[in-house]
């Protein structure tokens, strides 16, 4: 699994200019429609079996980007190529036998499960929609994924509310991967639970993957988890992708100002290394994705910003090989790190 | 078993569930078994016993025990054939309004837009207009008050109710990640309605059915009380208060004990449908 990005591992999934506006306001007549640019032009693609992380503030866009993948929502423009079919100009009849290959593992574990449906149907619900097995079937594949995430089959005919938020997760998880999927989308799976469980779907979400040889889009709002699971990190800031690396070379050569102040913002464990004097590089709200500014969207917050930054919008480039900055002055950020 | 054992168990643990229940029970008894249990033909006309007072007031006697109208007639046979309009026309109605509510409600929850707009928009009309009198205007037009029509008029009055409700816990359910979860295993909207939107409104439509059938037998009674319900020679509730109206004066219990049983009959509709809402609530565990 890890640096498949460098292998030259076969493109399983790859995003093509993908944009997502959601009409907001106006009449019933269409008049006076706005748009909130949720996605904004997002292109990056995936080899088989790495770990992509998407991390971003809310509101970033980063599950709209999840759910468009999987086909929740229907894309305003972009295409999405799937093993190499393009997914996004099939029908739902079309992509339903595709839909096996792609699961996605949700952040809420009390929304994600039916509270009036057992694990065991919750589970087997996979199997019931897609495949024609036997109830035996279902039975023994039901306890052989049970079992693979960890769960006792003899909590089958319990109710989702009997479980704890982690337990109720590996459910989420066992039924996302019922179907062997080949992609996996984790839209922040472990940000509504307790820090203790964290670590231990992390974990359980790493070893699956080596086992299933999975590939994961892993969506968090911070960068610690992302860090933890990911070959290489997408930032992404109100729609669109400000700063793709691998994920050491992210940490290391930061080219973006924004990813400079995800950094900054994370805590430090030990007092005697934090900094007094330290502003946080991040200050103000976002932008409202109704309005966005003219130029670099970011430009409002950053601390570099020059002139043409408010006038003309930088596109991603790439700048060293593998790591892709959406930034007029991606070196200054780097720079200063360097002389500090 | 082990359901029906649980179901009393907690029943039990509730005294205005148990109440209602027996309440329930009793009323669908008188129903049932009016015939075996009625003393005398409640159409039978008395002309020596008029208005007699109740059997333990000076001048009652033990054969008509809730006393006789003024045609003679005894008060609790006609209270007891009575039950069985009330249910009928309670449990009819319901069942009626509930069924157009719950899929009108279903339609417009789950598929939004236009079919949406529209059917609110019917429902909102429907709502307007106080339903007593769209009840009392369509009757009279029609002109006829059998069981069937006032069914239907006591249904078109109260299936907006449902249909509100349903669309307001469809829209909440429709959000649920395991909604979307069954999306993305690709399931149709039909196994999605059945398998993931019913089973989680089905609570909540039966706590409002219950209390619907209160509502449905309010509505019959008040019809028959201004005269446009049912007809004689079928006995009604509402159609006994409204002949001891006139009587209230001199001949109290000719009125009072319809009234007294429509209101026992409400009361325990109510504390059943209240313990019901508490017992489905999911986080009580459900049932």
């Amino acid at each position: 699994m890890s640096e498949a990005y460098l292998k030259k591992e076969p493109c399983l999934l790859e995003v093509q200019g993908l944009k997502m506006l959601f009409p907001t306001g106006g009449s019933i007549l269409g008049k006076n429609k706005r748009y909130v640019h949720a996605v904004d032009g997002v292109s990056f693609s995936l080899r088989a079996g790495e770990t992509l992380g998407i991390v971003g503030e809310s509101g970033c866009g980063k599950s709209t980007v999840g759910n468009l993948i999987v086909r929740l929502l229907k894309e305003t423009e972009g295409r999405i190529l799937f093993d190499g079919h393009d997914i996004t100009a099939m029908s739902a009849r079309q992509f339903k036998p595709l839909r096996k290959e792609m699961q996605m593992v949700f952040q809420d574990p009390f929304s994600s499960l039916n509270p009036r449906k057992k694990v065991f149907d919750i589970i087997a619900e996979p199997y019931h929609i897609q495949t024609k097995m036997s109830s035996a079937e279902i039975r023994k594949n039901v306890e052989y994924m049970m079992e693979l995430v960890g769960l006792d089959k003899s909590y089958q005919n319990r109710y989702p509310h009997e479980f704890s938020g982690g337990q109720r997760q590996r459910i989420g998880i066992a039924r996302a991967l019922a179907l062997k999927p080949k992609l996996v989308i984790c839209d922040e799976p472990v940000s509504a639970l307790d820090v203790s469980i964290q670590a231990q779907i992390l974990n359980l979400l790493k070893d699956l993957q080596e086992e299933l040889q999975l590939t994961y889009i892993f969506i968090a709002h911070g960068l610690p988890t992302v860090q933890y699971i990911s070959d290489r990190i997408a930032v992404m800031y109100l729609g669109k992708i400000m700063e793709l690396a691998p994920e050491r070379e992210l940490f290391e050569h930061t080219m973006h100002p924004y990813t400079e102040g995800l950094l900054d913002a994370i805590p430090v464990g030990d007092p005697t290394k934090r900094d007094e004097e330290d502003k946080p590089i991040l200050e103000g709200d976002l932008p409202s994705p109704l309005n966005l500014p003219k130029g670099c969207r970011f430009c409002s917050r950053c601390k570099y910003a020059q002139q043409i930054c408010a006038q003309k919008e930088p596109e991603l480039a790439e700048v060293t090989p593998g790591h892709y900055v959406c930034c007029h002055f991606p070196l200054i950020a780097s720079e200063e790190k360097k002389s500090e | 078993m082990k359901q029906i054992k649980r179901f009393f168990k907690l029943l039990l643990r509730s005294s205005t569930g148990t109440a209602g229940m027996v309440i329930v029970i009793l009323i669908c008894l008188c129903a049932v078994f009016a015939g075996q249990l009625a003393p005398h033909d409640p159409n039978a006309m008395d002309l020596t016993n008029m208005t007699k007072p109740p059997a333990w007031m000076e001048g009652g006697d033990w054969s008509h025990v809730l006393g006789t109208d003024n045609l003679g007639r005894d008060i609790l046979s006609r209270m007891l054939y009575g039950s069985q309009i009330s249910l009928v026309v309670g449990i009819l109605a319901t069942l009626t309004s509930g069924a157009v509510g719950m899929v009108l409600g279903l339609v417009s929850g789950y598929y939004g837009g236009v079919t949406d707009h529209v059917i609110m928009r019917v429902a909102d009309a429907f709502y307007a207009i106080p339903g007593i009198l769209l009840a009392l205007v369509t009757l009279m037009v029609f002109k006829s008050s059998g069981i069937v029509t006032l069914v239907l008029v006591i249904a078109a009055i109260s299936w907006v109710q449902y249909a509100r409700l349903i669309r307001s816990e469809v829209l909440r359910l429709k959000g649920k990640e395991f909604v979307k979860a069954s999306k993305t295993l690709g399931a149709s909207s039909g196994y999605i309605i059945f398998h993931h939107i019913l089973p989680n409104v089905w609570p909540s439509f039966i706590v409002v059915s219950t209390m619907s059938v209160a509502g449905s037998i309010i509505t019959e009674a008040s019809l028959s009380f201004l005269g446009v319900g049912i007809q004689a020679p079928l006995i009604s509730w509402g159609g006994m208060l409204s002949d001891g109206r006139v009587l209230l004066a001199t001949h109290w219990w000719v009125a009072t004990f319809p009234g007294i049983m429509i209101t026992v009959a409400i009361l325990g509709i109510t504390f059943l449908g209240n313990w019901l809402r508490d017992v489905l609530d999911p986080h009580n565990k459900g049932l």
